[in-house]
């Protein structure tokens, strides 16, 4: 239904050894990759999937947060959440057009969502719990998508490089949305800050895990950074968001979750940087593999949002297509 | 926004406030119904035309709200109106409150009110208020949108497959007694239009019968039989569903009352 064409070319490539080296020369010379270039069947993979991911998890992520639209303390805070959703379905669409340009239909990789065969960030598999967890995913999981995504503006893959840049335009300002309402209520009654103390201790580890598995486990990476479609390991860019997001933490007054958080002059080439506590990997495999809190529910929302709107498009289809005929007979008439 | 208004007299003022109230509850309550379709939509597209429309009815909600609140001049902001009062002091419209139930349903609950205010707001842009008149040139462009895309909606689904037409005249049956109170116009309405301050709601009652005829049409959808209507909404005599909508959203306002947000 969505697909865009890809001028109908075949996408099959004869990987020899010359092609494949000049692929990765245009990659070295810092050449953006465009549809209808060739290219080695396991880069359009890795990108369908990557890709894919992310605006899966852009468009589960809308769940969490439009849990408290309807609750939100005021009228700003309310418009403003609602827009914040509504960028995350924004930024859905731009990445799965962008996944199109790669021969995969919308469809195809939403059922993939459905079915659990396509996996999307596991913090949303998180429950939004209070108020102040519309500021902690601001400021924590936009601050932390930023910092995977920033680089991805000089991705390899033309479409996809130029999808982030609006879409990291947006989070950044996402992220400063979430820290200013960390400050309301830092700034209110005991109730308030007591509020954003528990958010924070419930976001932080699993806003780490956002960076994925340590490198020493990582499955993908060794191949995308050749690629240039990963440019930073999930470790770097780990420790890169915790050296961020401690002093903001100090700024609001409220203590990160972490007794081994210490600062560590040695660290970054002797610039300085946080030492953190050992992540709780068994909980992060136990998420992505299903078992997290809220694995079950977003999929279930998801699948009832596609399987209670498929008479809506099924019937603007068939209106479609009787404007068609109707088109057709008046031009024949 | 200008506090004072010196054409407007001390009773025709209290009415002019009550009227303002009642419309911004209006935006505020049906906003607050379409922002729960948010993230359910049947299609991304809609995920992100639905939140459009309610964030330009909350917009709307919120400037009546301002407006209303600096006439009265007892220090009532936009949230002070919108999140504290009981229910029987709220005084939308009974439509505005009404569930969403399927997609059709919603759409057609948009299209009767989007129509209503869309001709409304154009009457309003003449209005002798200058804030008013200020206020209706942002809504009619925004009402305009809300009517061309429910209108699409509604079209395609009455003339789609046969399950959507279904759906599409069980949503007209549903919602056909809660019309005629869009066109109501008690003493406060009518006070308000005195002067040419607000438009007279009844005065909008034709001019929605062509444009929703002429829709319906394009349907193939009858017109709605609302002259044995429901009614209350202006004077905070709610349906049901009305107390759990307050639920949620006052919850924080009830749960930590006079913080900052």
């Amino acid at each position: 239904m969505y697909s865009q064409g890809l001028n109908g070319q075949n996408l099959d490539v004869n990987e020899t050894p010359e092609f494949l080296a000049a692929f990765q020369a245009r990659i070295d010379a810092d050449e953006k990759i465009e549809p209808n270039d060739p290219m080695p069947a396991a880069y359009r993979k890795t990108l369908i999937r990557q890709i894919g991911q992310h605006a899966h998890s852009e468009i589960v992520g809308m769940l969490p947060e439009a849990n408290w639209i309807t609750r939100a303390p005021t009228l700003r805070r309310k418009t403003a959440l609602l827009a914040k959703v509504q960028d995350e379905g924004g930024h859905g669409l731009y990445l799965y057009s962008a996944a199109e340009t790669l021969g995969v239909s919308r469809e195809a990789m939403t059922e993939e969502l459905l079915s659990g065969k396509a996996k999307y960030s596991s913090i949303f598999n998180y429950p939004t719990l209070s108020w102040a967890d519309m500021g902690a995913i601001g400021w924590l999981v936009d601050g932390a998508a930023i910092m995977n995504q920033v680089p991805l503006c000089r991705c390899s893959y033309g479409p996809y490089a130029r999808a982030m840049i609006r879409v990291c335009k947006e989070e950044s300002f996402h992220q400063r949305q979430g820290y200013e309402l960390m400050i309301s209520l830092c700034n209110g009654t005991a109730a308030q800050k007591a509020m954003a103390q528990d958010s924070l201790n419930r976001w932080w580890w699993p806003s780490l895990m956002m960076f994925g598995p340590s490198d020493s486990d990582s499955q993908h990476s060794d191949q995308s950074t050749a690629w240039k479609i990963k440019r930073f390991t999930n470790d770097e860019l780990r420790q890169k968001f915790v050296d961020a997001t401690v002093k903001q933490a100090d700024h609001l007054g409220l203590s990160i979750p972490d007794p081994d958080l210490v600062w560590n002059e040695t660290k970054n080439d002797g610039q300085g940087g946080y030492d953190f506590g050992d992540i709780d990997w068994d909980e992060f495999w136990k998420v992505v593999k299903g078992h997290g809190p809220m694995n079950k529910d977003r999929i279930a929302a998801r699948k009832q949002a596609w399987e209670e709107g498929a008479w809506v498009r099924e019937a603007a289809l068939a209106y479609a297509e009787k404007q068609k005929q109707q088109t057709a007979q008046q031009v024949t008439a | 926004m200008d506090v004072a208004n010196a054409n407007v007299d001390i009773p025709n003022q209290a009415s002019l406030i009550s009227q303002l109230i009642r419309l911004g509850d209006d935006h505020l309550v049906l906003g607050h119904r379409l922002s729960e379709w948010c993230g359910h939509a049947p299609m991304l597209e809609e995920d992100l035309a639905m939140p459009n429309i309610a964030l330009d009815l909350l917009g709307q909600a919120r400037a009546l709200y301002t407006y209303a609140g600096s006439l009265e001049n007892k220090g009532r902001d936009e949230d002070a109106i919108a999140y504290n009062r009981l229910e029987h002091e709220y005084t939308n419209l009974l439509i505005c409150e009404r569930p969403n139930g399927d997609f059709a349903h919603t759409m057609l609950r948009q299209l009767f009110f989007s129509c209503f205010m869309h001709q409304y707001w154009q009457q309003a842009l003449s209005s002798t208020d200058e804030n008013i008149a200020a206020i209706a040139g942002k809504a009619v462009k925004e009402s305009d949108y809300h009517v061309r895309h429910t209108a699409q909606w509604v079209i395609r689904l009455g003339d789609g497959t046969d399950e959507s037409a279904q759906r599409s005249l069980d949503a007209v049956q549903q919602l056909a007694p809660y019309v005629n109170e869009l066109f109501e116009t008690d003493d406060i309405a009518a006070a308000c239009a005195v002067n040419k301050v607000l438009p007279g709601p009844s005065s909008i009652e034709a001019g929605w019968n062509v444009q929703m005829s002429d829709i319906l049409e394009q349907a193939k959808l009858p017109m709605p039989e609302y002259q044995m209507g429901q009614s209350g909404g202006r004077q905070g005599r709610h349906t049901e569903s009305m107390g759990y909508l307050l639920a949620e959203l006052q919850f924080l306002q009830r749960s930590y009352p006079n913080m900052q947000w």
